[in-house]
């Protein structure tokens, strides 16, 4: 047997679930302080004009989409499923996350071209979590529907990874 | 309405990033419907963390 030096891998997901504080934070009470309520995360989609990047640090209504059906901030995601993480190896493993269900806009009428969605914790101060891009978009008295990948090592919606 | 008057068209875009399908309904030139359905793909992903050396 050997030692070997690496971050490891139960870490990943602990970050997803904060589980870890390694420093002074002001967050929005989680209710327990032992068994914390999850937050929730919403998905807001943006205007194709706009300018979301990694560089966003929470949700903004400017350059939001804006039309009949929609409301400012976008849905709610479904997250019924819990971070989680698998390991590789002696030195690398994914910590990995996806909404447990499709994202859908029923019923809008959004006529301005939009091609992005942001994802973000609407119970801590609407922190961003990540961008998506897709080709522009618009849509008319009908249903945009954002399917989401397989929850897997290589595929999930967010991955955190050690190689 | 008699639905025998609305002409459909509908597309589909693939790429590394996403398989996008859509649909309209278009009565006498003008858009009445379009939907949209995007399946991401190409997902972002931060890889490389590490731990230092003493």
């Amino acid at each position: 047997m050997a030692n070997t030096q690496s971050m490891v891998t139960s870490f990943l997901s602990e970050l997803m679930l904060g589980q870890h504080q390694l420093g002074s934070s002001t967050i929005v009470s989680r209710g327990s302080l032992t068994a914390p309520t999850t937050d929730t995360v919403k998905a807001a989609l943006y205007l194709a004009s706009a300018t979301i990047n990694a560089a966003t640090t929470a949700y903004s209504a400017t350059n939001e989409v804006s039309g009949a059906g929609y409301t400012a901030g976008g849905v709610t995601v479904t997250n019924a499923t819990a971070p989680t993480s698998t390991n590789a190896s002696a030195t690398a493993g994914v910590g990995y996350w996806t909404p447990s269900a499709s994202i859908i806009y029923t019923s809008v009428t959004l006529t301005t071209s939009f091609d992005c969605v942001l994802i973000y914790n609407s119970t801590q101060s609407n922190k961003a979590i990540s961008v998506h891009t897709f080709t522009a978009q618009t849509i008319t008295a009908g249903t945009l529907t954002l399917t989401m990948p397989a929850s897997t090592t290589t595929t999930a919606l967010l991955r955190l990874a050690t190689t | 309405m008699d639905d025998s008057l609305l002409e459909h068209r509908a597309g589909e875009i693939e790429n590394d990033n996403e398989l996008t399908t859509w649909v309209e309904y278009w009565l006498d030139g003008e858009l009445v419907h379009r939907s949209a359905h995007v399946t991401l793909k190409k997902i972002p992903s931060f890889a490389g963390g590490e731990t230092a050396s003493f």
